[in-house]
């Protein structure tokens, strides 16, 4: 269940599009079932009563759809942004890719979301409804009754590791505002890190061998906006097709998370829209806790127009070659 | 039947202004290297895209070295101090991901160190040449 309610937000965005401070919604809208919750675009009242969705299943990330929508836009856009999608709207921000005076932003509370797959683990296949209005999430099958779970057991990887319930970000909150949390997203890292490169080999190679480019993660990626992607180049060789061998998904997805180092806000969108459930999240984390080793604490989005580690430099960096000492000493 | 010698293909990545100044200093003092090195020029470090050196490894690359101008002296003022941070965060992803981590190295080698540049070749020609053929990041279409 989350804090704020459906008809909260639906009423908000009534009453802005009907004095007309906004022309269009950036909202949640019901997919197939009721667990693929897609994103849409709402421009009446009627539809948005029809259609709207707010519930445990909301993940998408709207930052990035802001840089497509305020282009065609004439008037402002309303969005609404849950805590860890804030700190994607500054650094968007920073980056100057949409038009800040065009979007009206309200924040909302959220309480983590969840894994449709770890739902599917625990109910099996045949889902045909999840409500989550109440304490306990209710899972309808095909084959069995009414089954209810825990949210807890069924929460997302990224909102298990939740870094922040404060938004940075907004032009109206809804509902309280949270903290910075102490989070324990370093933990995998480290496991991984203490492993030897061979074992480490292994597990990135099991991991990886599953990508079937599908190129989901860049597309929803909130850091990835280029409007021309490099491996979108048909002269690279590796422009969106399968990968060919195991060089391939190595190169493509070093280089995914290469670009977006310092930043990336940590969102996890990536890992969530992946089909194959590779935890990409990992390899962007490793970079970010490379940055805070290095370079000093940084968190990309926290404030508008701070500059990113790897577009700066100080004259007592560390040496490439000294890296790997000064990190397991750490770890 | 003789069988081949393994020897280490290597490529070095060298900065117009210091390090290929410095392989030509090795030269003229008939200084011996590798000659499984095979040097690219780039107007500066920072021109390596992190790409370049996963695309070596590709092509059947064994290591790959990038030399630049020490840090302070870049013909451009700042390239290699990016060239540091980069490098620095992609050789940790490497060896994140398993690869070994002595196939990869930054060295800076000024117009004058020709001796250091043959040094620094012999060395790293040795290390790779005892971790042995690339494995982790080879791609087979590319081999003979």
């Amino acid at each position: 269940m989350q804090k704020i309610s459906r008809e909260q937000l639906i009423d908000k965005a009534v009453s802005l599009l009907s004095n007309n401070t906004v022309e269009a919604v950036l909202g949640w809208k019901k997919g197939e079932f009721d667990y693929d919750v897609t994103p849409a675009l709402f421009t009446s009242a009627d539809k948005l009563a029809a259609e709207f969705v707010w519930d445990d299943f909301c993940g998408a990330n709207f930052s990035k759809y802001l840089v497509k929508h305020t282009k065609k836009a004439e008037g402002k856009i309303l969005v609404f942004l849950k805590p860890c999608d804030t700190y994607s709207f500054n650094q968007l921000l920073t980056e100057h890719r949409f038009d800040r005076d065009k979007v009206y932003a309200v924040g909302i509370p959220c309480d983590g979301m969840v894994d449709i797959d770890k739902i599917k683990t625990l109910c099996g296949e045949g889902i045909v409804a999840v409500d989550c209005t109440g304490d306990t999430l209710r899972v309808n099958t095909l084959y069995d009754d009414e089954k209810a779970i825990n949210k807890e057991d069924v929460l997302a990887e990224r909102c298990l590791h939740c870094k922040s319930k404060k938004h940075v970000a907004y032009d109206e909150l809804l509902g309280e505002d949270g903290e910075v949390l102490a989070s324990n997203r370093f933990d995998e890292i480290e496991k991984l890190e203490a492993m030897t490169p061979d074992e480490r080999f292994a597990f990135w190679q099991n991991e990886l061998s599953r990508c079937i480019r599908c190129n989901a993660c860049r597309d929803v990626c909130p850091a990835c906006t280029c409007e021309k992607c490099v491996f979108a180049n048909p002269d690279s060789g590796v422009e969106n097709k399968a990968a060919a061998n195991s060089f391939e998904e190595k190169m493509f997805h070093i280089i995914r998370a290469f670009h977006v180092a310092g930043r990336c806000t940590d969102c996890g969108e990536c890992s969530r829209v992946c089909p194959q459930n590779i935890p990409l999240h990992l390899l962007n984390r490793k970079f970010i806790k490379d940055i805070n080793t290095f370079y000093g604490e940084y968190q990309a989005g926290a404030e508008v127009g701070s500059r990113a580690p790897l577009v700066d430099y100080t004259t007592e960096d560390v040496e490439p070659g000294e890296v790997f000492d000064r990190g397991d000493q750490d770890a | 039947m003789q069988i081949e010698e393994y020897k280490p293909l290597i490529v070095a990545f060298c900065c117009n202004w210091c390090s290929y100044a410095g392989a030509d200093l090795a030269g003229n003092n008939r200084l011996a290297y590798p000659a499984d090195v095979k040097i690219i020029r780039v107007p500066c470090s920072c021109r390596v895209n992190p790409m370049f050196i996963l695309r070596a490894f590709q092509r059947g690359a064994d290591g790959v070295i990038i030399c630049g101008c020490h840090p302070g002296d870049c013909h451009y003022t700042s390239g290699n101090y990016f060239t540091r941070r980069r490098m620095a965060m992609l050789f940790s992803m490497l060896d994140f991901l398993g690869i070994e981590r002595e196939r990869t190295r930054v060295e800076w080698v000024s117009a004058a160190e020709g001796a250091k540049f043959a040094a620094t070749m012999n060395d790293f020609a040795e290390t790779v040449a005892a971790l042995g053929e690339n494995k982790r990041l080879e791609d087979l279409r590319c081999k003979k």
